[in-house]
Formats: structure tokens, C-alpha cells, sequence
């Protein structure tokens, strides 16, 4: 007869082998790599935690540092790629198999092992779809998480930085699992627990605080005035008139610039209470003078900021804040709201194709895409109405059948933000994207495209808007592309007659179309000009870390 | 540094009081321009001094939009350019005009 236990039974063997490196649940930090050894087996999927903010560093370091005649061809499977040690487990030969989603700071040097065989990527992808494989085909044997705290039961306080870690016990603790944290402390009391014990088997307090990085935190001083005519551009031509109330910001100074002009220039528009109520967001400090002037009702994250921790805990109104008074963010929950919830998603790119199709890839870095494009997607599930979604859904539709033949359904507005020439004159528009000779070099499966054309609503450059929606055949779209590309050859290359008709009918919209005035469009607009202009717009509250501290 | 020069003809915006306008400021990836009313014949001149070489054909179509977009008439447009993108030298154009024109548009 089959044995249909045969996970629990390997668990069981694995937790006593253990036993004579543990006293309970508790783990020595010198006892680290005895007990890797002896829970880990060859060819392991193994999940390590770390994002693009929390990491747990201790545990990746003493993963990297096992002898690999003994821990090898793990199939490593995590959100992020951040660390040198993230990319050092696979030179050491402890892991061969890698399925992620995102590798920013180690792009580089992923890419250079992929060339070289000596990582095989399964595939990358979107944090939701990775968190989804979780508990389908990636089930992980082992979880090396990160925490706030544990007590000796194996409860864990996650604090504001909360995460990805629910979602990865959760998969790996009911599918017979190891689970491993590594915490700040251990405490007799938590404030709050995150994760019950029971889903937990061993806590180890590292020597160092896990490592946070302030990733959302864009310096007010660093915002030119085309990126304050474009926010004005956003407001007028794309918020306003779609009545945008729920939406997903991307990370950079194109989007904090929109949301430092909101308490000015969409107030004195008067959208206050029309506009950018609801939030997937994370507590970014340039939202803070727009929470103050009263534009935003509620802000779910994905992760917390460094130095945001006491004005979160000032404003449990506006964000999710567990009864300590300090935030709880999940990144598949906020990533799920962020895709269903939210009626806009704006965020910038690299590169825009003819087609729309937008990407952030790179020749020689293998970067992956985070949220991106779960954010920058329709949510062709969706069923719940409201009047963007609707208005959208309207203008893609209009006119292409006999009325009463069409049927009525929505569509998520997806902007993509971005100058015509990036630093250095790199033209943003281009034929072809860098990513198919990257998809070639790096022998992938598709070229890695952020965003889809299909999904891309609305392209916006200092030029003006582009309104894909309207767009009724591909040579429409690809001039309205070129319409707004300004004077990189793709946007040089445009028929000038047909532009001019696309203008006509609304479907490229110049800033004096918007009736934005020039001359506003200065950095006088934005309602913190500086760091130390959001330490005092929180009344105090917003702590900057040191490296933003300019004064 | 390259020296560029732009004529253009049939401009009907011009401003008769004999006062500069100065905008913005010099910097990396920043760029000075100044309108000065002169007679010209009802010609508009723009001078650029860029440290960038080799944008002759960009800058060519820059300022073409940017006539027709303000077609000013007796007035000399000098542009003094530290690398700053079509981007940042269209929107100080404009708001160099409209700031030059004032209520005279």
C-alpha cells in the first residue's frame, strides 16, 4: 500500500536531526549552520526570505557558508535577489535551480552566472504569481524567514515590515515544511503576534538586526520641472477626468512628484475628496503632504519605510496599523488589492516599444519585475464597477460594434510615465526593446516585458498624453506613440498629418490641449521641496534615515 | 561648444517694450534662455551655444516646434545649453515666451 505521509515522515526525520542543535525552538546563532546541515537535504526547494526591503541576511549568509559536498543543488525559490550572498549560494555550488521575481542590485552578476550555466532559471516572475506557485508546483521543503521577534514558542512579530512572510510560512508550514526565522530578539511577550508558533519551527536571534533598505523614499530636492509638468499633466489630463480614486503608485521621483503636487495643484483644481482616496501603496514620505492637507482616506502596503514609524502610528485612519500601533503590511495581500481593488496603476519605465509594450530591461542584467506587472495589468477578473474603471472600459469599446451589441464590461486605467530621453540622451522610445536580445543572450522563454502594450492605456511624456484606449487599429497606436515621443527618432519618424488628426480627436493631448499653464510648472508647485520640508509637513513625526539627512 | 543659428520668417507675436527675459539657470543638464525684443526686420533669431556636439538635427527640430508653437517676430532668442535634454529646453522656451509676451499674446 502507497504511503501517503511520506512528507510528514521526512519532516519528522529532519526535525531529529536537529533535536542536538536546538533546545526547543530556540537556535543559537553559533548553532546556524549545524542545523541548515541537518534540516536541509540535497536538492531541496529552499525559500529565502528577502525582498526589495527586509532580508533575512543572517540566514542567507549562513546558507551561502555550508559546505556544499553536503547541501547541494538546492532549488532556490524567493521574491528577491538583494544580497551577495543571494547570488554567492549559487558560485559556491549549495544551489543550482533558481525560480524569483525580482534581482535589481544583483542583476549583474545573475546575469553573468546564467551565461555561464551555473544558474538554471526556472523563470521569472511576478510576486503574486511566485507567492501563487507557492502552493501549487514551488512548494518549499525549508523557509529561512525574517522577524521582528519571536517568543519561545515560535510566535513571531513581524512589526511594520510584515511582507512576504505570512505567505511563505503558510505554504511551506501545511505542506510538512521546515521553517526557520531569524529575529532581532526574543522576547517573554510579543506586542502582537503575525505568525502563530505553531506554523514555526526554530527562531535564532542573529547578531545584527536584519537589514532594511528605504527603497520608496525619494528625496523632494531631486525633482526637476519636467517631472512637475508632467505630475500636472497626470492630474489634469488623466485623474480629473477619470475620477481616479483607487490606484497603485510605481516607485520613483516621476510618481512622488504627482503626489507632492496633489495638496497644490489638485487642490486648487478643487479634486480634493474626487481624487486619490484609496491607496496600494507603501507609506512613501512624499505622501505625507497630501495625508495632511486630507486628500487620502486609507493606504494598505506591501512593505513599511524606514522613518515612517511614528507618523503611521500617529495616523491609524489612514493605514493598517495592528493594536501595538505599529503598521501590518503584507506584500500578497496588498499585491491582490493592488491588482483587483485599484482603478489606476502609473509608474515610469526604461523603454516603450510601438506597440506600447514597456520594459526595464537592459542588456547584461537579469532585473525581473517585482509587482509591476500585476499592478500594470487588467484585472480581467474584476466585476465590481466604478466610474474610472467604467469610463475606461467605455472608451475602449466606443464605436467598435453597433450599440446594444457590445457588452458592457470595465478596464484598469495602466499609465506609464516617462521623459522622451532618458540620462545621457538614451531615447525611451524605441523599434525594438532591448529585452528580445536580452531574452536571446540569457536564452529565456520570452523576451521580459514589464508591462504589455494591451494593458497600457495611457503613455505619458513631456510631450503630452497618448490615449491608447481610443486607438481604433495598430497604425492609430503606433502614430499616437510617435505623437508623444518627442525628438527620439521613433517620435521624429511620425506622420506629422496624422498626429495632428489623432490630436483632433482627443487621443493625443498636448499640456496646452490640458490647459496646463507652463509656467506653473516649476518646483515652487511641489508642497515639500526638501527632506526637511516632509519632516515638517508630519509635524515631526517622519524620521528620515541618515543618508537623507541633508541639513 | 557648437554655435547654432535658426532664422525664421512670417512670425506676429512680438512684444514692443524694450525689456529681456531671463530664465532659468545654468547647471548640469540645466540651460539659460534669454528674449530680448530687436529689430530684425520682423525675423526671429535664435542663437544656442550648447557644450553638447552633434545635436544639430534635434535642435533643428526643437525650435522649429517651438515657432510654431510662439512665432515671434522681432525678437532674438539666445540659448546658453550645459547638456539639458529637448525636454527641459522646450518647456524653458515656453515659459521663456509666455513670460516675454505676457499680456501681449
Amino acid at each position: 500500500m502507497r504511503d501517503w505521509s511520506q512528507q510528514q515522515r521526512n519532516r519528522q526525520a529532519r526535525l531529529d536531526r536537529a533535536a542536538a542543535h536546538t533546545s526547543g525552538k530556540v537556535v543559537a546563532a553559533q548553532d546556524i549552520g549545524a542545523l541548515l546541515e541537518a534540516v536541509i537535504e540535497p536538492g531541496d526547494r529552499v525559500c529565502l526570505e528577502g525582498n526589495n526591503q527586509k532580508q533575512a541576511d543572517f540566514l542567507a549568509k549562513a546558507l551561502a557558508a555550508l559546505d556544499p559536498a553536503r547541501a547541494h543543488d538546492l532549488h532556490m525559490v524567493q521574491s528577491v535577489l538583494a544580497l551577495p550572498e543571494h547570488i554567492d549560494v549559487f558560485e559556491r555550488g549549495v544551489a543550482s535551480k533558481l525560480d524569483f521575481s525580482f534581482s535589481g542590485p544583483q542583476a549583474g552578476r545573475l546575469a553573468k552566472l546564467v551565461s555561464a550555466n551555473r544558474i538554471a532559471v526556472g523563470a521569472i516572475h511576478t510576486y503574486l504569481e511566485l507567492f501563487g506557485r507557492y502552493f501549487i508546483d514551488l512548494t518549499p521543503r525549508v523557509s529561512l524567514v525574517c522577524a521582528q521577534a519571536a517568543d519561545r514558542d515560535g510566535n513571531l512579530f513581524t512589526g511594520p515590515n510584515t511582507e512576504d512572510t505570512p505567505v511563505i510560512v503558510e505554504a511551506t508550514a501545511f505542506k510538512s515544511g521546515i521553517v526557520i526565522a531569524q529575529v532581532n530578539e526574543i522576547v517573554d511577550k510579543l506586542p502582537r503576534v503575525d505568525i502563530p508558533g505553531g506554523w514555526v519551527d526554530f527562531v535564532v536571534q542573529s547578531p545584527k538586526p536584519h537589514y532594511i533598505e528605504p527603497l520608496f523614499t525619494r528625496d523632494p530636492a531631486q525633482i526637476s520641472e519636467i517631472q512637475v509638468l508632467m505630475a500636472m499633466m497626470a492630474i489634469k489630463g488623466i485623474y480629473a477626468p477619470y475620477e481616479v480614486q483607487s490606484l497603485n503608485h510605481g516607485i520613483g521621483f516621476d510618481t512622488a512628484a504627482i503626489e507632492l503636487i496633489l495638496p497644490t495643484y489638485a487642490d486648487s483644481l478643487g479634486l480634493k475628496g474626487k481624487i486619490c482616496g484609496n491607496w496600494a501603496l507603501n507609506p512613501h514620505p512624499a505622501l505625507i503632504p497630501a495625508i495632511e492637507a486630507g486628500f487620502v482616506e486609507s493606504v494598505h502596503s506591501f512593505g513599511s519605510e524606514l522613518g515612517m514609524e511614528a507618523y503611521i502610528r500617529a495616523r491609524p485612519d489612514v493605514f493598517f496599523t495592528g493594536p501595538d500601533g505599529s503598521m501590518r503590511s503584507n506584500r500578497a495581500m496588498c499585491q491582490a488589492a493592488g491588482h483587483y481593488a485599484c482603478d489606476m496603476f502609473i509608474g515610469s519605465t526604461l523603454q516603450v516599444d510601438l506597440y506600447g509594450n514597456s520594459s526595464t530591461a537592459t542588456l547584461g542584467r537579469i532585473a525581473g519585475f517585482g509587482g509591476a506587472p500585476n499592478m500594470g495589468s487588467d484585472a480581467r477578473g474584476r466585476r465590481h464597477a466604478s466610474t474610472a474603471w467604467l469610463k475606461a472600459g467605455r472608451e475602449a469599446r466606443e464605436g467598435r460594434m453597433a450599440k446594444g451589441r457590445i457588452m458592457p464590461r470595465g478596464q484598469k486605467l495602466v499609465v506609464q510615465m516617462v521623459e522622451t530621453f532618458r540620462e545621457h540622451m538614451a531615447p525611451a522610445f524605441v523599434e525594438k526593446l532591448d529585452a528580445w536580445e536580452l531574452a536571446e543572450t540569457a536564452n529565456m522563454d520570452l523576451p521580459p516585458v514589464m508591462i504589455y502594450g494591451e494593458d497600457v492605456t495611457h503613455i505619458l511624456t513631456e510631450e503630452g498624453i497618448a490615449n491608447l484606449l481610443l486607438c481604433r487599429n495598430d497604425e492609430e497606436r503606433e502614430q499616437a506613440i510617435r505623437g508623444v515621443a518627442g525628438y527620439t527618432p521613433v517620435g521624429l519618424a511620425r506622420d506629422k498629418r496624422l498626429v495632428e488628426n489623432l490630436r483632433d480627436r482627443g487621443v493625443i493631448q498636448r499640456p496646452e490641449d490640458l490647459g496646463v499653464d507652463k509656467r506653473l510648472a516649476t518646483r515652487d508647485l511641489l508642497a515639500a521641496r526638501s527632506m526637511k520640508d516632509l519632516v515638517r509637513a508630519s509635524g515631526g513625526l517622519y524620521d528620515p534615515p541618515k543618508r537623507f539627512r541633508n541639513w | 561648444m557648437e554655435k547654432l543659428t535658426y532664422e525664421f520668417q512670417g512670425g506676429t507675436f512680438s512684444r514692443p517694450k524694450n525689456e529681456a527675459k531671463l530664465v532659468g539657470v545654468v547647471g548640469s543638464g540645466n540651460l539659460e534662455v534669454l528674449i530680448e525684443p530687436a529689430d530684425l526686420q520682423g525675423r526671429c533669431v535664435v542663437e544656442v551655444l550648447t557644450a553638447a556636439r552633434g545635436f544639430g538635427a534635434i535642435w533643428q527640430a526643437v525650435i522649429a516646434d517651438f515657432f510654431a508653437r510662439y512665432p515671434l517676430a522681432d525678437a532674438r532668442v539666445s540659448i546658453n545649453d550645459v547638456g539639458a535634454t529637448p525636454a527641459v529646453v522646450s518647456l524653458r522656451l515656453d515659459q521663456a515666451a509666455e513670460d516675454f509676451l505676457g499680456d501681449a499674446q
